[in-house]
């Protein structure tokens, strides 16, 4: 998601990309095409920022709903309120400090500007979009990360304190390091994360985990040596909140191309949303039998997981792996999210719904297998990226909830907890009429 | 009179109740209800984590009959649940001394 002077290079890239794949060459055999016009290529590089912001945000509601079902129905209220809260005070701080701390940055710096952002279609040309295309398509992309962290913190975590997090991280931590790379800092020249495996997963990740450590297991989840499941309330919207997600990643991975104006940047589109799908298909059949296989029944919430798995996986490199390669990459997401799933519970660490796994671990991986399909990437570059972005990340957020533990306190009181964060938090119920089990 | 009350499968219910009607009982009450018995309940996995169903769901079935028909009913209820599998239930079978319908206070087996 590197953007303004690097479309170009990218566009020469694919041209050689296109022709190895015998494509311009038939093109040519056939009739020239006509060329884009400036016009053209304007319209429809804002109309692809436009359209991929759209599903993008609705990943929103796919979180929420994950979220929802997959916490109890005590607590299923307030996570809906967490959800469409963070996403909006992520608009907020994008608009506030956010664009400008990734995009103000100088080429190779570690900062960007802390200024507000305003709209500068000034030099349509240069830029190759309208600016506020690009700001939208950048803020449901920040706000995506925040949505990680709401999963991992479920059931115990107090309101406000938790939207002071997501400001912070919206406002600062994820623009900081996102300018590191896709702002032209840095890490740009040595480190390739295509849509966000590192830059937004593993960034909602490692604040998630952050806050995991600090605010500590739901009461009741782990009693000694013992782990006591706590089922999700609504399994069909969990699976349906699974699939605007992965509605949504097509969007995200495909917007990612950043540009829409030639037939070589449709075609790229295009490969990436087969790609994208096929991350996920991989991710999700591994998880169903692997669970099969451990467990003698089909787990459905890690199936979920596993579908997000192969989509974080692929995340990192959507465009140059060939299908196999991106099934690959999927199925071993969804080992991943399989495997870690009982990991962190022996570490008691209580992750509500598997985000750590899936996009923690998962934006890992995906960034690490990104040589394997493109040459210009080296494993030692993708570890320093992966290294450094962690680090600061996962301390500033550490810093940030312990900050917020000793000052308001992050944690409800065990009585809140029992009671349920709905009744205690907000005075309601998500299922008023609904009997208690 | 007697009163039989049984403690069955949940998705047997509705085989118990045709079977039941056929034989000419005139009614029934029937409540979702939760519980163990020698099996102890039985374990589930979850995200990886095993854990213990103490409370197996069930269905009630309270029948007020004429004495003479207790026997034929328990056999009825008996066919109708059976599945020959763990925790196909119970049934329990009491004096009952009286009953009165609400709306004419008839009373005893003219009640039933």
């Amino acid at each position: 998601m590197k953007k303004k002077n690097t479309i170009a290079v990218a566009t020469a890239a694919l041209i050689a990309f296109g022709a190895s794949q015998g494509f311009a060459q038939e093109a040519a055999e056939a009739a020239a095409p006509a060329p884009a016009s400036d016009t053209s290529a304007f319209v429809f590089n804002s109309l692809l920022f436009l359209v991929s912001g759209m599903v993008v945000m609705f990943m929103a509601a796919g979180f929420c709903m994950l979220e929802a079902g997959l916490v109890r129905s005590k607590n299923a209220a307030t996570i809906c309120l967490k959800n469409i809260s963070l996403y909006s005070v992520a608009g907020l701080m994008v608009y506030l400090v956010g664009y400008n701390l990734i995009y103000g940055i100088d080429s190779g710096g570690f900062i960007g500007s802390f200024t507000t952002w305003g709209a500068d279609d000034s030099d349509p040309l240069g830029t190759g979009y309208s600016a506020s295309s690009d700001w939208y398509f950048q803020m449901v992309f920040v706000a995506t990360a925040a949505s990680i962290v709401s999963g991992t913190l479920a059931e115990r975590i107090k309101l406000f304190p938790f939207l002071i997090f997501v400001a912070l991280l919206t406002g600062f931590i994820y623009p900081i390091q996102a300018g590191w790379v896709w702002g032209g800092g840095w890490l740009d020249a040595r480190f390739d994360d295509f849509a966000g495996s590192t830059l937004v997963h593993s960034t909602g990740g490692w604040a998630a985990l952050a806050g995991a450590l600090v605010l500590g297991p739901r009461t009741g989840k782990y009693v000694g040596a013992k782990v006591t499941p706590i089922p999700g309330s609504n399994l069909p919207m969990a699976t349906l909140g699974t699939f605007i997600l992965w509605l949504g990643w097509f969007g995200f991975n495909g917007g990612s191309q950043l540009a829409l104006g030639t037939i070589e940047d449709a075609v790229s589109v295009a490969d990436i949303f087969v790609n994208t799908n096929m991350a996920a298909c991989g991710g999700v059949v591994t998880a169903l039998i692997l669970t099969q296989l451990l467990y003698k029944k089909v787990d459905l919430t890690i199936v979920l997981n596993g579908a997000i798995g192969g989509l974080v996986s692929i995340t990192a490199e959507p465009l140059q792996p060939a299908i196999w390669q991106a099934i690959l990459i999927g199925s071993v997401g969804g080992v991943i999210v399989t495997l870690a799933v009982p990991v962190l519970d022996k570490l008691k660490i209580d992750d509500v719904v598997g985000a750590i796994p899936a996009h923690l671990f998962c934006g890992i991986w995906g960034t690490l297998v990104v040589p394997l399909s493109n040459d210009g990437v080296t494993v030692f570059g993708q570890l320093t990226g992966i290294i450094a972005i962690g680090v600061f990340v996962f301390v500033v957020s550490l810093i940030c909830w312990l900050a917020l533990k000793y000052t308001l306190g992050i944690r409800a009181s065990d009585e809140d907890e029992r009671l349920g964060l709905d009744k205690a938090e907000l005075g309601l119920e998500a299922y008023p009429e609904f009997s208690k089990g | 009179m007697k009163y039989i009350i049984a403690v069955v499968k949940p998705h047997r219910l509705d085989e118990i109740r045709t079977a039941l009607t056929s034989i000419g009982v005139e009614g029934m009450t029937v409540s979702e209800v939760k519980g163990f018995g020698r099996q102890k309940g039985h374990s589930e996995v979850y995200r990886g984590a095993e854990y213990q169903v103490d409370f197996v769901p069930k269905v009630k079935l309270e029948i007020a009959v004429e004495a003479s028909q207790a026997a034929k009913v328990v056999e009825t209820i008996r066919d109708a649940a059976k599945t020959d599998r763990i925790g196909d239930g119970k049934i329990f079978v009491l004096n009952l001394e009286d009953a009165v319908r609400v709306r004419t206070g008839e009373s005893g087996a003219a009640a039933l």
